[in-house]
């Protein structure tokens, strides 16, 4: 199916999906496994991320859940010793065959991190700096605009492009992150956490933003705060950790993976249940 | 009641003297307690202590600068800058040798030094692993504390004699010489400047499909740089006042000297060396605007390093 069609479907039913996805996911994991070293940080998960909507990722600490996200676009690999078993197929292709180039997965799959780390350079060069990167041919100063203006920024700062990127304040600069990333045209974009350093306000202006980008980009998020998934997001996966005894190991693992109203309406698993309900973690 | 006040050895509050109680009845938030003057006291003596040591540190430095101003000023002129120096025993003349020899030969040991040391210090913070880069870090240590004399000895041994007269002493064997001086300064701080750069940006710049290079070149760099600035600024500094590596290499010269090669060739410190271990009164006395002239030159370059870094400090970092 027309990734385009299914965007389209998702706005005439903004962020309340009521029916199943459909088309060909952007995601498929299967028995997706990572490792630190010989320590199991998240186990055996499968699920089929959609395009063209907000997938959540929640549950409690130590769950997995980041380490999850930063093995979609292998961020993984700058961690010594992590290692992915199992398959994860971003459009149908494994990003852990052997001649994949991980920097050409991270172009297409952009990242923003729980902190907002904007380059010690000027608003204008940080945006800049991916389509440099990539050789991007045509007018800059348009396309700076153009990603500031979707990342909800280009008011705030179109007077002081020249400005360095920390003179913004904490929501501004996860904005203008956001703008970053969004400059190379990445296909999917993945959060980190990118409200937990944020005030209550900055963290609605991001949650609308995240609202408008879904019609271009897949996003996946993780998320401490369960509000927060209800509110953006199309799909939830809630994830849990389980703690072996005998070997006093802690290993992630997904327990349930549903649209998000059924995961806060009906859950299926009396864990995801409890979870939500505030029962436990 | 009582109990739940008695806190920190102060003892139970209805324990208190009138003196230890406010108008209000509330206790006194002064030092009480068991040896509360004694505590005092010992606070106050450390503090009058270490700041008697502090300016017993101090005042080396002090008498040092006094005396190269009170001694030299009076020899600085146009003519001390800018003209070649008079024979030992006969007023007149000045340093242009030696700076002119200082500038050229400083200037080319930083090209040689500042690229590798960088490259040295990159690969130690963000490529070495394992045995390779422990023995760089080891040999870098060990490179710091050689005495600067063996470095102008096996300069003189390596270039000089071991190229059979090919190279004989000048600007170049003393710049290696200086290089090498410098080389252990710029590494290690560059070292511990690039380790400051947070593994945060180095992912940002991943995640938008940076490769490890162009992370290096393009963020992690032009974020240390200020702080680069600053270490290469006191490698040059280091290197401007050094006198014994030159010794056996530039070997010194009261001409004039711009050639590179083969031509023995004037450095401040050997003029001002020079000067100095002669018996003769007006070469003391050069020798004396020479080090105020010395003195003057790594005070700029100091007060500029941290100038640099502070200045981007401001710019970015708040």
């Amino acid at each position: 199916m027309d990734p385009q069609a299914a965007g389209a479907v998702s706005v005439a039913a903004p962020n309340r999906p009521t029916r199943e996805p459909v088309g060909a996911p952007v995601f498929e994991l299967r028995d997706a496994t990572v490792r630190y070293g010989s320590f199991t940080a998240v186990k055996g998960v499968g699920m089929d991320i959609p395009r063209n909507e907000i997938t959540a990722l929640i549950g409690p600490s130590g769950c997995g859940k980041s380490t999850l996200l930063r093995s979609l676009n292998r961020m993984n690999d700058l961690i010594a010793g992590a290692s992915v078993d199992g398959k994860i197929m971003y459009n149908g292709e494994d990003i852990y065959a052997p001649d994949v180039d991980p920097v050409e997965v991270r172009r297409r799959i952009g990242m923003v991190f729980q902190k907002p780390n904007p380059f010690p350079k000027s608003i204008f060069d940080n945006v800049a700096f991916g389509p440099r990167l990539n050789g991007y041919k045509g007018d800059m100063g348009d396309l700076v605009e153009e990603s500031l203006r979707k990342a909800f920024l280009w008011d705030e700062v179109k007077d002081k492009l020249k400005e360095s990127g920390f003179s913004l304040s904490g929501g501004q600069q996860q904005r203008l992150c956001i703008a970053r990333a969004i400059a190379v045209d990445p296909d999917v974009i993945l959060m980190d956490e990118p409200c937990s350093a944020l005030d209550p306000i900055a963290t609605l202006k991001i949650e609308d933003l995240m609202r408008e980008m879904k019609d271009e980009y897949t996003i996946v998020i993780v998320t401490h705060n369960m509000q927060q998934a209800a509110r953006v997001s199309d799909m939830t996966a809630f994830l849990t950790v389980d703690i072996d005894d005998e070997v006093g190991e802690r290993t992630g693992a997904l327990v349930e993976f549903d649209t998000t109203a059924t995961i806060f309406a009906g859950a299926h698993d009396k864990r995801t249940e409890d979870y939500i309900s505030g029962r436990f973690g | 009641m009582t109990q739940t006040l008695d806190r920190r050895g102060t003892g139970p509050l209805t324990s208190l003297t009138p003196e230890q109680l406010t108008a209000s009845g509330h206790p006194r938030l002064t030092v009480r307690g068991r040896g509360a003057a004694r505590r005092t006291l010992a606070d106050r003596t450390l503090k009058v202590l270490l700041m008697i040591v502090m300016v017993l540190a101090a005042i080396p430095l002090v008498l040092i600068v006094a005396q190269v101003a009170q001694r030299g000023l009076g020899v600085i002129s146009w003519e001390f800058l800018t003209e070649r120096e008079a024979p030992p025993a006969r007023e007149g003349g000045g340093y242009a040798a030696g700076f002119v020899g200082t500038g050229i030969m400083v200037l080319w040991a930083t090209a040689m030094a500042l690229p590798v040391g960088l490259a040295a210090a990159v690969y130690l913070v963000d490529y070495g692993r394992g045995l390779f880069a422990t023995v760089i870090r080891f040999f870098t240590d060990v490179m710091t504390g050689i005495p600067s004399v063996f470095v102008g000895l096996a300069v003189y041994a390596l270039l000089i004699v071991g190229s059979g007269g090919q190279i004989s002493f000048g600007a170049f064997p003393g710049a290696v010489a200086l290089a090498i001086v410098m080389l252990p300064i710029v590494v290690r701080s560059s070292e511990e400047v690039l380790k400051t750069v947070s593994d945060e940006l180095r992912r940002g710049a991943f995640a938008l499909g940076a490769r490890k290079w162009q992370t290096t070149m393009k963020v992690v760099l032009p974020a240390a740089g200020p702080g680069l600035a600053t270490g290469a600024m006191l490698a040059v500094a280091r290197a401007t006042g050094e006198t014994a590596p030159l010794i056996l290499t530039a070997f010194g010269n009261i001409n004039i000297i711009t050639d590179l090669f083969n031509v023995a060739i004037g450095a401040v410190p050997l003029q001002i060396y020079n000067g100095a271990r002669q018996p003769f009164a007006p070469g003391i006395e050069r020798a004396w605007g020479g080090a105020l002239a010395l003195l003057v030159i790594v005070l700029v370059l100091t007060v500029l390093a941290r100038w640099i870094g502070n200045r981007a400090l401001k710019a970015h970092r708040v």
